[in-house]
């Protein structure tokens, strides 16, 4: 798929942007803080309908401006799509399609499918666990769309039981059982003045909520082992290979468990996407950490706690790998990520933001020979120099926020 | 900004729910346009309302008298129970025709967010209602939401000891929402396929 147009009214920088687009490679060229991220990002986001730079929304919306609206036109096998999203922070955003409403904008998420490699993929590698996760629930919304409202549901969860176990730690710790006086004998017998009562209806839609999330994400690190040790060959011949491992707080059955690390891979079990078994043992998970949790009123198991491990050789890739490898190890994960949703139909297109004056020469040369035959590439780039020759293409000029083409 | 009681108004009724600063002013204007008398008509409702409308005693739906109309109608199945979560609940499902027992309405869902628990709903009065042993089956209407759903576990829960059938709406309603965006041919469909609560 490419995109043919894409116009902005409101977004970061831009009162108003309009440019039509090609199949091929596109390079945005401009210096620093001119607006060059601010185009490729308003893709970004109606592909996912999240930034990859900010948490929230607001920053996207033009300071003095009350919502954001990007368009774009997809073609995707000569068919000819308008995606129009509307950004209100703190609202639900609004989504067109061909400029009848979507429902729900959330639904308008998948229309266009991007692949974005930014400076802040280095965090994947170098960061907190929440980067990682946070690729791998990414994906899997981009593959399955439906798993937006998964990921919504099980944070909505966490949220609820939260609430309770700090209201009960509270109790707690004030002396108070948090139970009212009874005289209904079947209501007091089940304990429903006690804040606890309801824990446990939250503990089942936690496992349940989660189970889904853990055995998609176990069967997508499948699937991914392989193209992200090929990527990574490409890029780092001589290093040690690339390998990924799941880590889950679930207490693991798995052969290497006893590693000392107090988690197991979840990756091995006998069949470790199993949902039910999943729902089962995230069940008896919380059983047995419920009066640590109830002590700190924070969720302790569960896929929020998880990390995928990165690992190069026999060492961790976190602390132990080069600048470099770590870089061929961020651009790996990102060119597997590009591989999957080749493999599912319709090839993504491609989002290279400022990440060649990042790379040495031999690396900045592999990647430029993976991605120029893809469908759609777009470039950002402080330099023209810093757009490899072997990704000419047509060029647009980024200076105070106004964009024109130059090739 | 108007002369002080048309501001105050539209400010009054920019507060309800569903309507904008927009919706306000142009029904401020509308009233402002009206014939005095039906202007009057109106104000009347809305004191009326107030002072007449209440909670039945039995159910918590809102009623004329102690009881509501659907609570009085003799002709309802006493053997089955409709939990919902509001009033307006009821009147969603009364429009499908699809169900001729009695309803309860528990005036919310469990949200510890909000600060919600079962202690805060009339789940109490449920149980007190379940209590002689006439009723034998327990249809949860909750929201098809995540509160919903787990008040709906949570009721399953409760009244497990007690034997009697607890079934949920069928899926097919639109997950997320609320019962009453549900159009009338879906919820019938939904009232009809319902499935057993299993706990
Ligand atoms: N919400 C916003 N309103 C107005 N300007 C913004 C907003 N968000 C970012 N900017 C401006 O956009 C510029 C950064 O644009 P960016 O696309 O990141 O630059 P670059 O060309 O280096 O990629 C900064 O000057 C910043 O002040
Ligand atoms: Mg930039
Ligand atoms: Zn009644």
């Amino acid at each position: 798929m490419y995109v043919a147009h894409l116009s902005l009214t409101d977004f970061r920088s831009y009162d108003t942007a309009d440019l039509g687009l090609e199949p091929g490679v596109t390079a945005f060229v401009g210096p620093n803080g001119q607006g060059k991220t601010n185009l490729v990002e308003a893709l970004g986001y109606v592909a996912t309908q999240s930034s990859h730079r900010v948490a929230t929304d607001a920053p996207l919306v033009r300071h003095g401006a009350a919502r954001a609206i990007v368009r774009c036109v997809v073609v995707r096998d000569d068919r000819r799509a308008l995606v129009e999203l509307e950004i209100n922070p703190g609202k639900a955003n609004r989504a067109r399609l061909n400029r009848s409403p979507i429902s729900r904008a959330r639904d308008a998420v998948g229309l266009l499918r991007t692949v974005l490699f930014a400076p802040e993929d280095l965090a994947m590698v170098k960061g907190d666990p929440s980067e990682r996760r946070r690729y791998l629930d990414d994906l899997l919304v981009a593959r399955t769309p439906r798993f937006a409202g998964v990921r919504a549901d099980y944070d909505r969860v966490l949220k609820q039981r939260g609430a309770l176990l700090r209201t009960a730690a509270q109790a707690r710790r004030g002396g108070r059982s948090g139970r009212r006086a009874e005289n209904d004998a079947g209501f007091a017998a089940a304990g429903a003045g006690d804040p606890l009562s309801t824990l446990e209806v939250w503990d089942a839609h936690l496992a349940r909520y989660g189970a889904e999330l853990l055995a998609a994400r176990l069967e997508l690190v499948e699937a991914l082992r392989p193209l992200v040790a090929a990527s990574y060959a490409a890029l780092a011949p001589d290093s040690a290979p690339a390998g990924l491992v799941y880590r889950g707080t679930l207490p693991g059955d798995a052969p290497d468990a006893g590693d000392g690390e107090g988690a197991a891979d979840t990756g091995h079990g006998a069949d470790p996407a199993d949902r039910s078994v999943l729902e089962k043992r995230l069940r008896e998970a919380l059983a047995e950490v419920r009066s640590a949790e109830l002590e700190r009123g924070v969720t302790l198991v569960g896929p929020h706690r998880d990390d995928l491990f990165l690992g190069l050789g026999d060492l961790p890739a976190r602390g132990y790998a080069s600048h470099g490898e770590s870089w061929s190890f961020a651009l790996a994960l990102r060119l597997a990520a590009y591989d999957l949703l080749r493999a599912d139909g319709g090839d993504p297109v491609l989002i290279l933001d400022d990440v060649f004056a990042e790379l040495d020469s031999r690396r900045r040369r592999r990647l430029a020979e993976i991605v120029a035959p893809a469908e759609q590439v777009l470039i950002t780039a402080a330099v023209p120099a810093d757009v490899p020759p072997e990704l000419a293409g047509a060029r647009f000029d980024v200076t105070e926020g106004s964009v024109g083409r130059v090739r | 900004m108007y002369e002080g009681v048309l501001q105050n108004l539209i400010d009054e009724l920019g507060m309800l729910p569903g309507v904008g600063p927009k919706s306000a002013q142009r029904i401020a204007f509308h009233l402002l346009a009206a014939e005095p008398a039906d202007v009057k008509r109106l104000a009347h409702a809305l004191l009326e309302v107030k002072d007449k409308v209440r909670f039945c005693r039995v159910c918590g739906n809102v009623a004329a008298e102690e009881e509501c109309r659907i609570c009085r109608d003799t002709r309802r199945d006493t053997h089955v129970i409709c939990v919902v979560e509001e009033s307006k609940d009821v009147v969603a499902i009364e429009k499908t025709r699809e169900f001729r027992g009695r309803y309860h309405v528990l005036g919310g869902a469990i949200s510890p967010i909000d600060g919600v628990g079962p202690d805060d709903l009339r789940i109490r009065e449920l149980m007190t209602r379940l209590a002689d042993g006439r009723v034998t089956e327990l249809i949860i209407a909750t929201d098809p939401n995540l509160e919903g759903e787990a008040t709906a576990t949570y009721l399953a829960r409760l009244v497990k000891p007690m034997g009697l059938k607890v079934t949920r709406l069928a899926s097919g309603l639109p997950v997320g929402g609320d019962l009453e965006y549900a159009d009338e041919v879906t919820l019938g469909r939904a009232f009809e396929g319902r499935r057993l609560l299993d706990v």
